[in-house]
């Protein structure tokens, strides 16, 4: 058993896995009330191992994630206001409303975004070490994705690149034993996915995902790896999600005897009730440190619904840096005319009368509520 | 922003974009093949800008397997010069996050028909992070690839698929058929913000032009008329542009014919009002590409002109296109599923003759 860290560390490791949890629970609830659309992924269960490996991680180190990574932004300290926004769409979110739950973002967190394609982030981190090593600094990535991700092209092919580049990544497998539905048995020919580090000739590891200690002291060892060594590694870190895939899950493809199983090992209670036992933590601080993270999700839930709904003109920003090698771009060439220089406000009659029946039909979607077979 | 084209822009771009320096100092243009050409963009840039960088399947010690990085490994070393697996998501997604992360890369894909294999990267990612991030990050990167028939290559080396990119919101797409405009275009490309879909055609590599030296950008969505004329507009991509002039030439000899021949340069972003213009002037339109007829550069073209200048047309609008199959092996039948300048003649005289459906359907 790793050794207890002082009691700043405890502190700040609790504080951010129940911001997580309470705010994972609390998007799920607000997502019952219509508040956010398309799918929401939940991290519930999986606190410690996202809370283990930021915690190792230095702010100038990049992050990258899947789609299920509200927690993996709060963990490295991008506002529960912003993310919330994002999940309802609003002007005030991480993307202004753009991206949604599956794409988080905040550059300035280097947290590189959460993404909607299995493995699809994978190619990406090792983008992003290869500038580091190409600019020779010692930053390094974490790339997270699901035990799913490692049957894609895109595992084998990055793991290859990487290895062969000595791209400084650490890839870190979120095992929680089922793709979307299907379990890891009947998903992946190897079930101990640590081992496919193999065949591309780098080390890799089976972690405990629950134990946030555990996690923190073995994810930093992997970085040391990829900092000072110029070696990509391999992380299987074992945990569970207490939810669903999304919130639009029966869960019919696992027992409520194995959820409950897993429920006995939950990473927030295991760890509050360690740091009590080894007198780090007082169950006063505990209690405090939930408070505080109902207090933010509170306060991010109002700052969401106060935060405007994105502006119908803002539809084509940020597609194009417009600039001089670019000339110009028309914004939507079934207008009459002009075709040159429409943009923003100049944008062209059509598309603006597009923009507003849009409107007007996601109000009436609203009112209605029907989207089938998401409530769950 | 917005990005009105006023005099004073207009005359600051011209300075710094389209600075043509034709000459070199004993007065002569040099001239250079395609791949020449191209090569002496990515150099000229990798010497400019110390993030452009090249990677690729072969690029590097094979020197390209048409040949068009050829000298970039000795002159910029492995780190810059980058052999790559033989994995063309990965190596497209490796780019883009590397472009995240403020590098340039040029990604150079062997064929058009393996970036099938890195759609999800260019599109899922490349074209959607900028926009799906609103903002905050964004993918300056050029993705190189050949495509086009001519050289026996079959069914899964040779196909046209600028109608694929063009379709897609977030890409820039360049087809040059030129060596002068390969250069000037690859040299803006590299410099854009935005991601660029840069298509080359395998068998434009080895045409000769005049190329002026020195720091030519050609500056995006603006078309070149390759010849003008008075009673057609014929507008051809990539090799095409060369199809269509030859036909030019046969029209006026044999038939008396002026037809304008356009060359669009870039298909995202398109310059229209040069099309719309000569149309105004022609009313009669012929569009002549190398990919397939449904949903193609032709259909696209064509639509925008009927919408547009439906009032200027005295003819249906004509298109030329490769045969709706996959591209065959056997010289005979590759021939005949690629146009040329004799179907372009065709439908030129189908426009002029004011009749419709008397052509031998390609499509």
């Amino acid at each position: 058993m790793v050794e207890i860290p002082d009691r700043e560390t405890c502190l700040d490791l609790l504080s951010r896995m129940s911001l997580i949890r309470r705010f994972e629970e609390e998007a799920g609830r607000q997502y019952q009330r219509a508040k956010a659309g398309g799918f929401l992924h939940l991290a519930i269960g999986e606190e410690a191992t996202i809370v283990g490996t930021t915690s190792a991680m230095r702010d100038d180190d990049y992050l990258i994630g899947t789609y299920r990574t509200h927690g993996h932004a709060l963990a490295r300290g991008t506002s529960a206001d912003a993310v919330m926004a994002e999940i309802f769409g609003r002007e005030g979110g991480t993307s202004g409303g753009r991206g949604g739950s599956m794409h988080i973002f905040d550059l300035e967190r280097r947290f590189m975004g959460g993404y909607g394609i299995v493995g699809g982030n994978l190619p990406l981190a090792a983008g992003l070490a290869l500038a580091s090593q190409y600019r020779d600094e010692d930053t390094v990535t974490v790339c997270m994705f699901g035990d799913g991700a490692t049957n894609t092209g895109n595992f084998g092919e990055t793991m290859n690149m990487a290895a062969l580049w000595g791209l400084p990544v650490v890839f870190l497998v979120e095992n929680n034993l089922y793709g979307m539905g299907t379990a890891i048995d009947r998903h992946s020919a190897v079930t101990d996915l640590s081992r496919k580090a193999e065949g591309y000739g780098i080390a890799g590891e089976r972690i405990d995902g629950m134990d946030v200690l555990a996690v923190r002291e073995r994810v930093a060892a992997h970085i040391d790896i990829a900092r000072n060594e110029g070696r990509p590694t391999l992380v299987e870190a074992f945990t569970y999600r207490y939810r669903g895939h999304s919130a639009a899950d029966p869960e019919v493809y696992r027992e409520k005897e194995e959820v409950e199983e897993w429920r006995e090992k939950d990473p927030l209670v295991t760890f509050a009730a360690r740091c009590e036992d080894e007198g780090v933590l007082t169950p006063e601080d505990v209690e405090k440190i939930k408070a505080e993270a109902d207090e933010t999700v509170k306060a991010a839930v109002e700052f969401a619904d106060a935060s405007p709904e994105p502006s119908l003109e803002s539809l084509y920003d940020e597609l194009y840096v417009v600039s001089e090698t670019m000339g110009w771009y028309a914004v939507d060439e079934r207008s009459p005319e002009p075709h040159r220089g429409e943009y923003g406000e100049d944008a062209p009659a059509l598309a603006k009368e597009l923009a507003e029946s849009g409107a007007a039909h996601a109000e009436d979607e609203q009112e209605e509520q029907s989207r089938p077979g998401v409530r769950s | 922003m917005t990005p009105q084209k006023t005099a004073q822009t207009e005359e600051e771009t011209e300075a710094k974009v389209n600075d043509d320096s034709t000459e070199s100092k004993d007065g002569e243009v040099p001239v250079l093949r395609m791949r020449e050409a191209l090569r002496d963009a990515m150099a000229e840039e990798m010497r400019r800008d110390e993030d452009v960088f090249v990677m690729g399947e072969d690029v590097g010690v094979f020197q390209g397997a048409f040949k068009v990085t050829e000298g970039l490994l000795d002159e910029f070393g492995e780190k810059r010069v980058r052999d790559t697996p033989i994995s063309e998501n990965s190596i497209v997604g490796t780019g883009v996050g590397a472009a995240m992360a403020g590098l340039r890369p040029i990604v150079e894909l062997m064929t058009v028909n393996f970036s099938l294999l890195a759609f999800d990267q260019i599109i899922n990612h490349a074209a959607a992070i900028p926009y799906m991030f609103n903002g905050h990050v964004r993918v300056p990167m050029v993705i190189r690839m050949p495509g086009g028939g001519g050289h026996q290559l079959g069914p899964t080396h040779s196909h046209s698929f600028e109608a694929l990119f063009l379709q897609i919101p977030g890409l820039l797409v360049a087809c040059p058929s030129t060596p002068a405009d390969g250069k000037a275009l690859l040299k803006a490309a590299i410099r854009d913000e935005n991601p660029v879909i840069f298509i080359e055609h395998e068998s434009l590599y080895g045409i000769k032009g005049e190329v002026p030296e020195g720091e030519r950008v050609q500056r995006f969505g603006e078309a070149a008329i390759r010849r003008e004329g008075t009673d057609v507009t014929i507008v051809g991509v990539l090799k095409m542009a060369h199809v269509a002039e030859k036909a030019a030439e046969i029209l006026e000899a044999e038939h008396g014919i002026s037809a304008e021949v356009i060359d669009p340069r870039t298909l995202r972003p398109l310059d229209l009002d040069t099309i719309l213009e000569s149309v105004r002037k022609t009313n009669r339109a012929v569009v002549v590409e190398e990919g397939w007829p449904h949903g193609g550069v032709g259909a696209n073209l064509s639509t925008l002109i009927t919408e547009q200048a439906f009032d200027y047309l005295d003819a249906p609008i004509q298109r030329v296109t490769g045969a709706d199959v996959p591209m065959p092996y056997s010289k005979r039948l590759e021939q005949a599923a690629i146009p040329h300048e004799e179907n372009v003649v065709e439908a030129v005289l189908a426009t002029t003759e004011g009749a419709f459906g008397n052509r031998k359907d390609r499509s």
